[in-house]
């Protein structure tokens, strides 16, 4: 449900007080964070998932059954069709995967010779489908042939961070997945097939630098398990859902908000991916990310309504004011994070 | 209640410039220029050296501190904790070699 307009007022005028105004932030820096294009588009097909991470944004769980109906993505595939200049498209959830039209969409995007990103949980290929207990081990095979790039959370190198975050035993899942991964030649120089891991803290500090713990990755995933991949992106949590009521149960919301808006970064703004990406819930309704979609604040059109990949207008959608929020500091924090890892 | 070491009083430490303002600016300066930079050692070399020396010193506030940097530059619990094993055992060194000077005086009154 989208949030009332008298409520927004009331949170802009406690954020003011708070010092936390996002907007006023960005123009005290003298920035001016407007749309530049539609370079990617970016799915959340479903909420349902085969884990249950401490910081998901999604509160994605197997309990959840959200699911993108086939005629919001015969839309988005008519969509890719109709506009080249959407070049990319990022399909994640949820675990995608456990879409029933998930190879349908891929299949169709990469018929329209688009580039397509999977965020892919690696465990699901080891677990049963929570609904139908189907085996999704065929999908290295199935990326490899549809040459999707792979991009997989792995939050550290070993199990401790790994599992304390995504639960137990996911470490170990996780080495296998990328184990058959490699095996379909992802993470391979000359293979041409992208596999990109994903690092984001346990807890509420910020990502380390992004060129450095690649290079630790790198190392210790090839020494000690003989694995490989191409780059790591390093993301930051989000204050919001189960992160948030993670932060305040344990009574660490406030300092965490004050660590965000401290490394408030004008450089790392600059590079905010909403600038160039648009987020699709399951019901084809449009978003500035993935993020916004999470608190339910969508992008609106010029007349103020919601946006919608059912009168989708790539000009009014580049003409739309971003919505920003308390969240969004975790964007334009130290180097910055999207779902490309560092902006600076 | 009025505690010693409260943790919100970290958030105070800029405040030691309320008096003697240049002095504090002087070290702020320095502890930036050590501490939050790239050197010749790393900001995550630095950041281990303090949380060694945080626990070596027994100061609360640095603990905090120093875990949450050891963290944000990408160290590990073990390289932490070797870290603090590091400072333990400097520590017992530094009482142990002391059995010399009093084994050097032992000698000179027991002959």
């Amino acid at each position: 449900m989208t949030r009332p307009a008298g409520v927004a007022a009331v949170l802009r005028f406690a954020r003011r007080h708070a010092g936390r105004d996002f907007t006023g932030r960005v123009r005290d820096a003298g920035l001016d964070l407007r749309p530049v294009s539609v370079e990617t588009l970016q799915l959340n097909i479903t909420r349902l998932c085969n884990q249950v991470c401490r910081h998901c944004h999604v509160d994605a769980s197997p309990a959840r059954r959200e699911m993108m109906s086939a005629e919001a993505i015969d839309r988005s595939l008519a969509l890719l069709a109709q506009h080249a200049s959407i070049a990319k498209l990022d399909i994640t959830g949820g675990a995608p995967e456990l879409h029933p039209d998930f190879a349908r969409l891929v299949e169709g995007a990469r018929a329209l010779s688009r580039h397509v990103m999977v965020r892919h949980n690696l465990t699901v290929q080891l677990d049963p489908h929570p609904i139908t207990g189907a085996s999704l081990a065929h999908l290295p095979e199935f990326f490899a042939r549809h040459r999707v790039e792979v991009i997989s959370s792995l939050p550290y190198y070993q199990a401790y961070f790994t599992d304390a975050q995504r639960g137990s035993g996911v470490f170990e899942k996780s080495l296998e997945a990328l184990r058959r991964l490699n095996a379909q030649g992802y993470g391979a120089q000359d293979s041409g097939l992208q596999l990109n891991l994903v690092y984001n803290p346990v807890g509420p500090y910020l990502p380390a630098a992004q060129a450095g713990l690649e290079a630790d990755y790198r190392r210790e995933l090839l020494a000690k398990f003989g694995l490989r991949f191409n780059s790591l992106y390093t993301i930051t949590n989000m204050p919001i859902n189960r992160f948030r009521l993670h932060l305040e149960k344990s009574g660490q919301y406030e300092a965490y908000m004050e660590k965000l808006v401290a490394a408030f970064n004008p450089t790392a703004a600059e590079g905010v991916m909403c600038r160039t990406l648009v987020s699709v819930d399951h019901e084809g309704r449009l978003y500035d990310c993935d993020f916004n979609q999470m608190v339910d604040l969508p992008a609106r059109g010029r007349d103020g309504r919601p946006l919608s990949i059912f009168e989708f207008d790539l000009d009014e959608l580049l003409s739309r004011r971003i919505a920003f929020d308390d969240h969004c500091y975790g964007c334009t924090a130290g180097a910055g994070s999207s779902c490309g890892g560092a902006t600076v | 209640m009025s505690h010693y070491y409260e943790s919100d009083d970290l958030k105070k430490f800029g405040d030691i410039g309320k008096h003697a303002k240049a002095l504090a600016d002087d070290f702020f300066k320095y502890y930036a220029n050590a501490t939050g930079t790239d050197g010749a050692l790393s900001k995550r070399e630095k950041a281990l050296i303090a949380l060694a020396v945080a626990h070596a010193m027994k100061c609360p506030y640095c603990i905090d501190a120093y875990t949450t940097q050891c963290l944000e530059t990408g160290s590990n619990p073990e390289q932490m904790m070797e870290a603090v094993h590091v400072a333990a055992v400097m520590q017992a060194g530094i009482t142990l070699v002391h059995s010399v000077q009093m084994q050097n005086h032992l000698e000179k009154l027991v002959p």
